[in-house]
């Protein structure tokens, strides 16, 4: 039914956590409802380079959304914020060869890191302009 | 040590008891003969072995008369026969049918289909516990009403109705009540002479018998109840159930009433002991679990526990060695959760979090105690995971976040 990569996420989440309150640099995304049945935490954080350090997460909800959200923390790191803004769940979906009825999961997750990182830009916008340089940036 | 996988889903269907096994394997075999068959011995044994099977379930809900006992291929046509055959049989009388909105979907989707040919339904509601208000049923009767259809307990919550005084309005007001009795059957005692239920869905496969055999009991009063047939042929069962009878699985649901009347009250009571300390080993070792249906009118071995800020799929995923169903309805296409927890007024945050465990007949307390353990790892695992249960410990009101607003 499941998906070993899904499996192995499950039973051994990435980055599972929170980092710890007003951390310099850390951005938060906190998507879905539990109504739902699915709501993701995701938090990144960004180095003055513009560049995702680190990540963790939080997930309520089924296995896929769980194994999304873990394998999202993975796929950020390292990326600038761009990069990681323009991660689709397409990646996540074929990495983890999610049904058609999990779809929903790896969207919640890229909606998880796009959330993510407008926060980082809400509460750093300064710092990431002269970072990056980009307009973009500013926003919110 | 136990062995795995523990099954614990046992109103879903049961295994084959080995006794019903051992009772069918003849008919499986050498005494293939079909009980129409009035010529030769073949046919005659078959009969015979009919009959008996028609006598033992008669016998389990203390029937009047074997008569009054009908077999079908299972509870779900012995419900479709009780609704669209009393539907069809009184037309002339009336068209509107009493129910309620936690009954099993061959309940609910027979009124649906008998809604799109005129007829008028009324869904009753039920309290927090599931429980429908006798008064509400007589306050929904009108001179159209010809069936009442209220179930005995439920399968998912376990909640028992109050069928006698149900009954006791429906036979005042002169209306027929049809009753599904799939999960109460052989699980508390039912007496027909004491209960005035005039239909009555029954099933094997939820008694240890084998699937693929149900009855509609048909109480035989003056008048008699006329019941459409959904199935034109041969005429079996008194022209009300056409086709060739399922001989062994006849004889395997007949072998499973006895066998389940037998044991019936200190099964009910060791039932209850294994459900009463699985509830109590999780409720007292985690925290925010609910219990969802009543605390005491329930079927003996069902328990239904809402864990608070764990996904019920993600848990059943960790509990890969125990069969449970969940009330989330994370696994099927749709997203709702369950009809019946939303009845109850169960929100659709906790409705996710739900898992339903029945034990039964093969289940020991070593099972229960190694299901305790299980569960109560992967909350606690699952709970460390959870953005939700991390907000509470802060203190956080989740009910004051505005969820939507993120997506």
């Amino acid at each position: 039914m499941y998906d070993p990569k899904v499996i192995d996420h499950y039973n051994n989440p990435r980055n599972v956590g929170s980092f710890a309150k007003g951390e310099e640099g850390v951005g938060t995304g906190i998507v879905g409802a539990p109504a739902c049945g699915d709501v993701m935490k995701l938090q990144l954080k960004i180095n003055n380079q513009g560049i995702i350090e680190d990540a963790k997460f939080k997930t309520f909800g089924c296995g896929s959304a769980i194994a999304s959200s873990s394998l999202a923390t993975e796929m950020v790191k390292g990326k600038s914020i761009d990069e990681a803004y323009s991660i689709k769940n397409t990646e996540i979906v074929n990495e983890l060869k999610l049904p058609p009825v999990k779809i929903h999961c790896s969207v919640l997750a890229e909606d998880a890191i796009k959330a993510a990182i407008q926060d980082y830009r809400k509460r750093f916008s300064v710092a990431v302009k002269s970072a990056s340089g980009s307009a973009d940036t500013a926003k919110g | 040590m136990v062995k795995l996988p523990i099954y614990m889903d046992n109103n879903a269907t049961t295994p084959l008891d080995p006794r019903v096994l051992e009772a069918m394997m003849p008919y499986l075999t050498q005494n293939f003969g079909n009980a129409a068959s009035r010529t030769h011995s073949f046919g005659w044994i078959a009969e015979a072995a009919v009959e008996k099977g028609r006598e033992q379930i008669a016998r389990l809900i203390n029937a009047s008369s074997p008569d009054e006992i009908i077999f079908t291929s299972g509870a779900t046509e012995s419900d479709n026969l009780a609704l669209k055959g009393i539907a069809w049989g009184y037309k002339s009388k009336g068209n509107h049918i009493i129910t309620q909105k936690t009954e099993h979907k061959a309940v609910l989707d027979s009124c649906k289909f008998l809604q799109k040919e005129g007829y008028d339904v009324t869904y009753l509601d039920v309290d927090k516990y599931g429980l429908v208000d006798p008064e509400t049923v007589r306050a929904a009767i009108t001179d159209k009403t010809i069936l009442i259809s209220i179930m005995y307990a439920n399968s998912e919550i376990g909640t028992v109705q109050p069928i006698r005084e149900i009954g006791e309005i429906a036979k005042e007001k002169g209306v027929l009540f049809h009753c599904d009795a799939v999960q109460a059957a052989g699980k508390i005692p039912i007496d027909m002479q004491k209960t005035a239920v005039d239909l009555m869905a029954l099933s094997g496969h939820k008694i240890y018998g084998p699937k693929g055999v149900g009855a509609l009991y048909i109480r035989k009063k003056k008048p008699f109840i006329k019941a459409a047939p959904l199935i034109h042929g041969g005429g079996h069962e008194k022209g009300k159930r056409s086709g060739t009878l399922n001989v062994p699985g006849i004889v395997g649901f007949g072998a499973a009433s006895e066998l389940a009347q037998k044991d019936l009250p200190a099964e009910m009571e060791r039932l209850k002991r294994l459900r009463e300390r699985l509830r109590e080993g999780l409720t007292t070792r985690l925290d925010y679990v609910h219990l969802n249906g009543h605390p005491e009118k329930r079927i003996p071995g069902s328990v239904n526990l809402s864990f608070e800020f764990v996904e019920g799929e993600s848990l059943l995923m960790g509990l890969k060695d125990v069969a449970v169903s969940s009330g989330s309805a994370c696994t099927s296409a749709s997203l709702e959760p369950s009809y019946v927890l939303t009845a109850i007024g169960v929100g659709p945050e906790l409705a996710h979090t739900s898992i339903r465990f029945c034990v039964g007949r093969f289940n020991t307390e070593e099972e229960v105690d190694y299901v305790i353990e299980a569960v109560v790892k992967h909350v606690t695992r699952l709970r460390e995971l959870s953005p939700l249960y991390e907000m509470v410990l802060e203190g956080i009101d989740l009910n004051t976040i505005n969820w939507n607003a993120e997506q």
